[in-house]
């Protein structure tokens, strides 16, 4: 029994047929197989990036507080010299206006010495002069024993002075 | 004369094609094509899985996800119950009888033609190469389905409730003498439900796949014993052509269809016996 030719024609028929999926049916199997690739790497490509994003965010995030506690630190230290400065200022100013005070309390306490001396030695030259004119019984000339009184108000300037 | 010659050639010739390679009662070609086509389907999807990544799959490993995702679609859509073993059984199914039909894709002459030329008595060697075009393989694999029916009714039910249906459903009734009257109705029933499914199972794919060969081997004769000296020959091979070119066009779809019938029923029994009543 001879099959050659039926065989040779099957053949045919069924790379025809082949010809036919691969023409037609091939492309949309390999198209939806790459789409799903696609897809698959586009997933993980996002998955990566959303990691490597988070990663970005998480060290910038870091970087900001590592920064902004040094600036913290900066600014305690500015206000904790600020205030170190503005208290020796206030300081300064202090001892300076109480120099300023002193010194004024001085000065009046000085004047007012001098005028209560003087103003002392003219009422004991006063007194000296009326207790010595009714001593003597007569008017001393205030003028004529000016000299005398000058000098005797002197010692009794003097004295105080001396006995300070 | 001659055309009672070649009406006798034909017969020998559709005869020769229907005839199993027999060895000790069992058709050792079914068998081992059946086999091959197993090992085959185990292997490429071990390898696959072996290889497979869970970066960008190559373009294999996609077709396989895909193929498996979609049996799994089809698990998930239909059967509610517990089975781990119905996903992978599906997909089994549906692979393996599409290999197996898609062995009546080949030149039907091909592989039963090889097997002539080298055999020394080319009248005996016999060859059919579509394992589900015999009725073993599909009632062997409608078998095994109808067991697992049983064991996923019984692993659902339980032992008690499972033997119960057997004389209470699909027909309910109240009170002791209605149960009883109900009772022989479903009995046979449920009996003619259980033995039609495998029936139907295997008939379906073995018909429709024994017919598809037995097309294409009608499609055949018609050039059979022809040679290039005859007139005849030369009308009729454009004619082979054509007609094997249609049906085996068509048969693509045939197979595809059958093999997913099959996956189908498989799923929608599993889940039926799974189901209470």
């Amino acid at each position: 029994m001879n099959i050659g030719i039926t065989l040779v024609i099957q053949g045919l028929a069924f790379f025809a047929v082949a010809w036919l999926v691969m023409k037609f049916g091939w492309p949309h199997i390999m198209s939806a197989i790459e789409e799903r690739q696609k897809k698959i790497a586009d997933g993980l490509a996002a998955a990566d990036r959303g990691q490597k994003d988070l990663d970005d965010a998480k060290a910038q995030a870091a970087e900001i507080v590592k920064e902004s506690r040094v600036k913290a630190a900066q600014v305690v230290d500015q206000a904790n010299r600020r205030s170190n400065a503005l208290i020796d200022e206030a300081k300064g100013t202090a001892a300076v206006e109480a120099d300023r005070l002193v010194a004024g309390a001085r000065d009046t306490i000085a004047i007012d010495a001098a005028r209560a001396r003087g103003e002392l030695r003219t009422a004991v030259a006063a007194l000296v002069v009326q207790g010595t004119s009714q001593l003597l019984g007569r008017e001393v000339n205030a003028a004529a024993h000016a000299d005398l009184l000058e000098r005797l108000a002197a010692q009794i300037e003097q004295s105080p002075a001396s006995a300070q | 004369m001659a055309t009672e010659e070649a009406a006798g050639g034909m017969t020998t010739y559709i005869k020769h094609h229907l005839h199993h390679l027999e060895m000790g009662g069992l058709h050792v070609d079914s068998i081992f094509f059946k086999v091959a086509l197993a090992l085959f389907f185990v292997l490429l999807f071990i390898g696959v899985a072996r290889r497979a990544t869970a970066g960008v799959p190559g373009k294999l490993q996609c077709f396989i996800e895909m193929l498996v995702e979609f049996v799994d679609g089809m698990v998930k859509e239909t059967f509610h119950g517990r089975g781990k073993l119905v996903a992978p059984l599906a997909l089994t199914i549906f692979c393996l009888v599409f290999l197996m039909n898609f062995m009546d894709m080949l030149p039907v002459d091909l592989l039963p033609g090889m097997a002539q030329a080298l055999s020394d008595h080319p009248h005996e060697a016999y060859l059919r190469i579509v394992p589900t075009a015999d009725l073993n393989t599909t009632l062997g694999m409608a078998f095994t389905v109808f067991l697992l029916i049983q064991y996923y009714g019984i692993k659902h039910k339980g032992v008690v409730k499972f033997f119960g249906e057997f004389v209470t459903a699909p027909f309910h009734a109240e009170g002791v003498v209605g149960k009883i009257l109900c009772a022989v109705p479903n009995l046979l029933l449920r009996l003619i439900e259980e033995a039609v499914r495998p029936v139907s199972l295997s008939l379906r794919l073995f018909g429709n796949m024994y017919g598809g060969e037995l097309i294409f081997i009608l499609i055949a004769c018609m050039t059979l014993g022809g040679s290039l000296t005859s007139g005849m020959t030369w009308v009729m091979a454009p004619v082979q052509f054509i007609a094997g070119f249609i049906w085996t066009a068509f048969h693509v779809l045939v197979i595809t269809l059958q093999a997913f019938i099959f996956m189908m029923l498989t799923i929608v029994y599993l889940s039926m016996a799974a189901e209470h009543h």
